[in-house]
């Protein structure tokens, strides 16, 4: 069973993030979902939002602000502390593995958080696997570019062709035990060194 | 080197500050390498997640401000789980700022360069009382957290000067990295926070320093390291190794010449991400105070010497003392008792005590007696402790702090802010 009716806030500054969580709950039924991405909380937004969960990314250096708006705002009429119970601990390190906190409004019973949460907490882990698997693909571009670049350079300063430029990078690599890019970006730098800093 | 001992991993989370810097540079210059220590520094951007994970074991140890292993011990943080203070990382290093416009209403009342405390604070009041006068809204300083040196201090000093931090002004917190431009867009109209975050408003042309909290309370105490009580009682001996790397750290960091590696290191974007024009302030001590050029602050800051990371445990009482004051716990010989155990001078003497460090005879001290630097017992007699004045005069002796929160005239929980 969903409660549909209860109302999520989830505050986090990266945007696609916060719309992936958004979106997750929305399809786990969850229709009251708001989101905030603002670099400066505003007491007046989370008052509009009237919140009975709020979620927080770990990341969010606002966390220490948002506790103490939660805590001291006369505005934010129903308290609101971490977590329901300080006794479930698994439930409280698998959102903290994830990298999200979660908030409470005093009073929601655990068994109506936890669904809420599980849900959080595999789109935070989706989160991060996109984007683990983003940096990764970056990462290889970048280094493409730097071994074509340490390529032109051995063809022109070595007169020899592509293949043989590719061989020669690959094979150093090999002998030193390293990555091929690391020795290309050493080519790189030995070039703009005794270049004097020209490209 | 004793690379024939087994390899010890420790987790420890910090915030990117300069008062990180002990622990930082005992990871990078390779000090706890040496004591057999993997020291595993993970970056956090709130203390709220810094608390959150030592409870929750992820770290073993982190850079703590000085009243959170106070809180977490008497039990007022989420997640319960006590954390205990063996050592300090240093004396000082905060200030006051104020924006350009409060600046202006304060120069008229005569604040100057000089960083006086009660002459500042009377010319901020001044400034409060004519906003009254004229019915404009109160005006909103900014904190780091609840439970911080800077909450405290920053109440300290207005309240010392008539100011009531409950009523006449509001408070707030932000993270320190976003303390200039909350100022530069108005939404707050100063802060105690520790540098570079104070020159940082000077150097952007926003804000100005009025005072630093080492003249409010000299050689105040800052940040701390805290562990995981559990853990410093099952691996005393990492935790040893761990305090003499960190002490190394420390005589490393207060060397002079040792400032511009520092700088540049700290500046850089991997940890603080600031001109290291507005570091330099804080690590060198030469502060621009109202508005004024830099100039020598005496004490401003220091990491080793002076006993610096001594763990008093009249420092952790007086925390605990105005987390009394303003209402955060309940004064009871309970309390009291769980504060002063949380601080733990005695395995800092374990730790760097057969190292020949000079560790002062008594573990507290009632503070504010001490006007000048001045010797004090030890087993050999080599040291020396800062002065340890507050500006108002005042003595907090740790043996009488029930009549010491007594005796202030402006105290208590107070209306909430809205």
């Amino acid at each position: 069973m969903v409660d549909a009716d209860i109302k999520i806030l989830v505050i986090d500054e990266n945007r696609i993030r916060a719309s992936v969580i958004e979106e997750g709950l929305r399809e786990a039924g969850y229709a009251n979902v708001r989101v905030i991405a603002d670099s400066r909380p505003m007491v007046r937004a989370i008052v509009d939002a009237d919140p009975d969960v709020v979620f927080i990314d770990l990341e969010n250096p606002n966390r220490d602000v948002l506790e103490h708006m939660f805590q001291v705002s006369r505005a934010i009429s129903r308290p609101i502390a971490m977590f329901v119970d300080r006794s479930d601990r698994d439930m409280i390190e698998a959102a903290v593995d994830a990298g999200v906190s979660a908030y409470i409004v005093d009073g929601l019973k655990k068994e109506r958080l936890k669904p809420i949460l599980d849900t959080a907490i595999s789109r935070f882990n989706a989160f991060s696997r996109m984007r683990e698997e983003l940096d990764r693909t970056k990462r290889a571009l970048e280094e493409r570019k730097v071994i074509d670049r340490a390529k032109g350079v051995l063809m022109r300063l070595r007169a020899i062709g592509e293949d043989e430029a590719h061989a020669l990078l690959r094979r150093t690599a090999m002998n030193e035990n390293r990555r091929i890019a690391e020795v290309a970006q050493s080519v790189l730098t030995a070039a703009d060194l005794l270049s004097g800093g020209k490209p | 080197m004793t690379a024939s001992r087994p390899t010890v991993t420790i987790r420890a989370g910090f915030i990117p500050l300069l008062d990180a810097a002990i622990l930082i540079l005992a990871r990078i210059k390779g000090f706890a390498e040496e004591e057999g220590i993997d020291l595993v520094l993970v970056q956090e951007s709130s203390w709220a997640s810094i608390r959150d994970r030592v409870a929750l074991g992820h770290f073993d140890v982190a850079h703590m401000l000085a009243p959170m292993p106070i809180a977490a011990s008497l039990g007022l943080t989420p997640f319960g789980g006590a954390v205990i203070t063996p050592m300090c990382l240093g004396l000082g290093g905060n200030a006051i700022t104020v924006s350009n416009a409060v600046w202006y209403g304060m120069s008229l009342a005569g604040a100057d360069n000089s960083g006086d405390p009660k002459r500042m604070g009377e010319a901020l009041r001044a400034v409060v009382a004519e906003r009254r006068r004229r019915g404009q809204s109160r005006l909103t300083f900014a904190v780091v957290h609840p439970f911080s040196s800077h909450n405290y201090y920053l109440r300290y000093w207005l309240a010392a000067c008539g100011i009531d931090p409950r009523t006449d002004v509001t408070l707030t917190v932000v993270p320190p990295p976003y303390m200039s431009d909350a100022l530069a867009g108005g939404h707050i109209d100063g802060y105690c926070v520790g540098e570079p975050w104070n020159s940082a408003s000077v150097v952007a042309g926003v804000g100005h320093i009025v005072t630093t909290t080492s003249a409010i309370w000299k050689s105040s105490p800052e940040k701390v390291l805290g562990a995981r009580a559990d853990w410093a009682e099952q691996n005393p001996e990492a935790l040893s190794a761990l305090l003499r790397a960190m002490h190394r750290a420390s005589l490393w960091c207060d060397a002079p010449k040792n400032a511009p590696e520092l700088v540049e290191l700290l500046s850089s974007s991997r940890y603080l991400d600031v001109a290291p024009s507005a570091m330099l302030a804080g690590v060198t001590g030469r502060i621009a105070l109202g508005d004024g050029q830099p100039q020598a602050v005496p004490d401003f800051r220091y990491f080793a010497k002076r006993a610096a990371t001594f763990p008093w445990i009249s420092h952790g009482l007086w925390f605990f003392s105005q987390m009394a004051r303003w209402g955060q716990i309940e004064l009871t010989p309970a309390t009291l008792d769980i504060a002063r155990r949380s601080i733990r001078p005695d395995l800092y003497r374990k730790a760097l005590g057969p190292l020949g460090v000079a560790l002062p005879n008594a573990s507290a001290k009632v503070e504010g007696t001490l006007t000048m630097e001045t010797p004090v017992a030890t087993a050999d007699g080599r040291l020396f402790l800062g002065p340890d004045g507050f500006f108002d005069g005042k003595v907090f002796d740790p043996d009488l702090i029930g009549d010491y929160v007594a005796g202030f005239e402006i105290k208590g929980p107070g209306p909430q802010e809205g």
